[in-house]
């Protein structure tokens, strides 16, 4: 125990020595939390149509006027046909082309029913399917404005208004919608990074400048050496997670809506499962180089898995298995849950197991793969 | 038996075909001061790990203050210090603070650790220096500091892998004062090194030339032995023949 004390005391002498960590581990969870939510939200605008009107009606014109109000969309041209109007996606002048066909007016009016085409640029991928999506949602909402008018069919088009009134509510809040979706997301990011990264840096960086050889001839053990580099690391993981709650309860008034206690139990059990992982990869890497490119590959692969940029559940089954291979999916879910969902212990307690397997696993690998003597 | 501080029998370490270390045999006496010369590549460092714990042989005998090689490595590690060729404190901690850290994992106390460093620190005129980062010390300083530290802990015996290589004539005459300093308290002292002054200092040595230790005896046997006056002379007419060369 005395051993572990010295080591400690070494470690965070050196930490708290290195002006860099230590602006680091404010600057981090504040800088990222504040800047990301607003750049990394998946809204899209200045969505650029061009619309063929082929009915050159009332109606087709405010269709018209209505898209060009929604504020996501810049009406750049209308051209004379829908060949054109390919054209000038080909160019890349515009995103999307609506074409509005002959009798728009009188089909509606009469059978309350019309079909309208649509044309979308698809290589940028968010930007055509959610600006496709918008552009349904405006049309959809501009019939449902109808209706009240033209009474029509009632079946079709109160179908029609169910599914709109639910486009809706997810669409006219949208920096809401992606700030509270997106910064417990960034709460995670922040303590895979402190885990994955700066410990296997720490600890490849004595073997490069030769002082972990130093420490392999003395009698310290295997896991005095471990904890000793855990537990430094964990603190401050732990309190860059705690600077990143109280900015977003400055920032952004979110408060956990379920336990905070609940919320530290899974942060404390995701910082050992990721501490372990950087010692896993600092046992296989001989340099910083090595050590930064493992550590970038898992924490790459973690990130896009793990549901921070999109639903695991619309992933493919194979994608959705590895997905919970990796311990952020399963932190990412829980910090989501108790933060906005208030869910309870019971509700999240088989994720807790899951950490704890992760942490018991990476660890024990890394214990195993690490050498006194060679 | 019981004043050996080092016995080695036909130890071997070998990474595939080669032979870094092939059947090497011999023993260091308690409080002695063994030189363990060869040229680059000749497998020096490799036999210096594995009687330090850091490495296993491939086979043959060997024990370090009593302790098997194969099995006992941790407690080799108790009895021992070790300085290796690349600078091996911590360049962020003070003098102080390095010494304190070393000493404490060897198990010193920390009232204990605090009398000795202060001791240290007046012996080695360190005092104004004591609380400054070890970074910003010359090189010379840092590796009387690191010898200090290596034998801290007063260990049985001491490991340098070319304690000297960079440093200065003077400081190194001061480094073999302290060698002889802990010799004296009974410190058995193991170290490589390429200045053949320095083999002149030791009691005996050993060259190894390919993984072999072709030559042992005291620098003034070898040098009738081989018929000259110089132990760079010594030195070349064994290891001409080597066929590797370099590391």
């Amino acid at each position: 125990m005395e051993v572990l004390k010295f080591i400690l005391q070494k470690e965070f002498r050196q930490i708290f020595r290195d002006k860099i960590i230590l602006a680091m581990m404010f600057v981090m969870p504040t800088v990222q939390l504040i800047i990301m939510p607003f750049a990394a939200n998946f809204e899209v605008k200045n969505i650029n149509v061009a619309y063929v009107d082929n009915d050159h009606s009332s109606y087709s014109q405010r269709l018209v006027e209505k898209i060009a109000a929604s504020g996501y969309f810049k009406i750049v041209s209308s051209p004379q046909s829908y060949k054109e109007g390919l054209k000038m996606i080909e160019k890349g002048d515009a995103d999307l082309v609506l074409e509005i066909p002959l009798g728009f007016e009188r089909n509606l009016v009469r059978e309350g029913l019309q079909e309208v085409n649509m044309a979308v640029d698809a290589i940028n991928g968010t930007k055509s399917s959610l600006g496709g999506a918008y552009l349904t949602n405006v049309i959809a909402d501009f019939n449902s404005n109808l209706d009240v008018n033209i009474k029509a069919s009632k079946s079709v088009v109160q179908g029609q208004a169910a599914t709109i009134e639910i486009a809706n509510s997810n669409w006219y809040n949208p920096h809401a919608e992606y700030k509270y979706y997106m910064v417990p997301g960034i709460l995670v990011l922040l303590l895979t990074m402190i885990g994955g990264f700066i410990t296997a840096l720490n600890i490849v960086k004595e073997k490069e400048i030769g002082t972990i050889e130093q420490i392999n001839v003395t009698p310290i053990k295997k896991w005095q050496f471990i904890l000793g580099k855990l537990i430094p690391f964990w603190i401050v993981g732990m309190i860059v997670f705690t600077v990143g709650m109280i900015v977003m309860y400055i920032v952004y008034g979110i408060f956990p809506e379920g336990s905070l206690l609940l919320l530290y139990l899974f942060a404390a059990v995701y910082l050992i499962a990721l501490l372990g992982l950087g010692l896993l990869i600092s046992t296989l890497a001989d340099t910083q180089l090595q050590a930064m490119f493992i550590a970038y590959f898992f924490m790459m692969v973690f990130m896009l898995m793990s549901g921070f940029f999109k639903s695991t559940d619309s992933m493919p089954g194979w994608a959705r298995i590895i997905s919970q291979c990796t311990p952020v999916t399963h932190f990412i879910t829980v910090v989501r849950l108790i933060v906005l969902k208030g869910s309870s212990f019971q509700e999240v307690k088989l994720e807790l197991l899951y950490l704890i397997g992760f942490a018991f696993l990476l660890n024990s690998l890394a214990i195993y793969n690490y050498r006194k003597t060679a | 038996m019981e004043n050996k501080a080092i016995i080695c029998k036909d130890l071997t370490k070998q990474f595939g075909d080669f032979k870094a270390v092939d059947k090497i045999t011999f023993d260091v006496d308690q409080g002695e001061i063994f030189g363990f010369l060869g040229a680059n590549g000749a497998g020096k460092t490799t036999a210096m790990r594995i009687l330090c714990g850091l490495s296993y042989p491939t086979s043959g005998e060997a024990t370090v203050a009593g302790f098997n090689v194969y099995k006992e490595q941790e407690l080799i590690k108790k009895n021992i210090g070790y300085m290796s060729q690349k600078f091996s404190l911590y360049d962020n901690l003070t003098i102080l603070e390095n010494i304190e850290f070393y000493g404490g994992v060897y198990g010193v106390s920390r009232a204990e650790i605090k009398a000795r460093s202060a001791d240290l620190v007046h012996t080695l005129g360190l005092e104004k220096e004591a609380k400054k980062l070890v970074g910003e010390l010359p090189l010379g300083w840092k590796q009387k500091l690191a010898f200090s530290v290596a034998i801290f802990h007063r260990p049985k015996i001491v490991f340098l892998d070319e304690p000297t290589g960079g440093v200065d004539p003077i400081t190194r005459r001061q480094f073999w004062d302290m060698i002889y300093e802990a010799a004296a308290s009974n410190i058995t002292v193991f170290v490589t090194t390429h200045y053949m002054d320095e083999a002149e200092y030791c009691n005996r040595i050993s060259i190894m030339v390919d993984g072999k230790v072709e030559a042992m005896d005291s620098p003034t046997n070898l040098k009738q032995r081989f018929n000259t006056h110089s132990m760079d002379e010594v030195f070349y007419q064994l290891a001409r023949g080597a066929k590797r060369s370099g590391d």
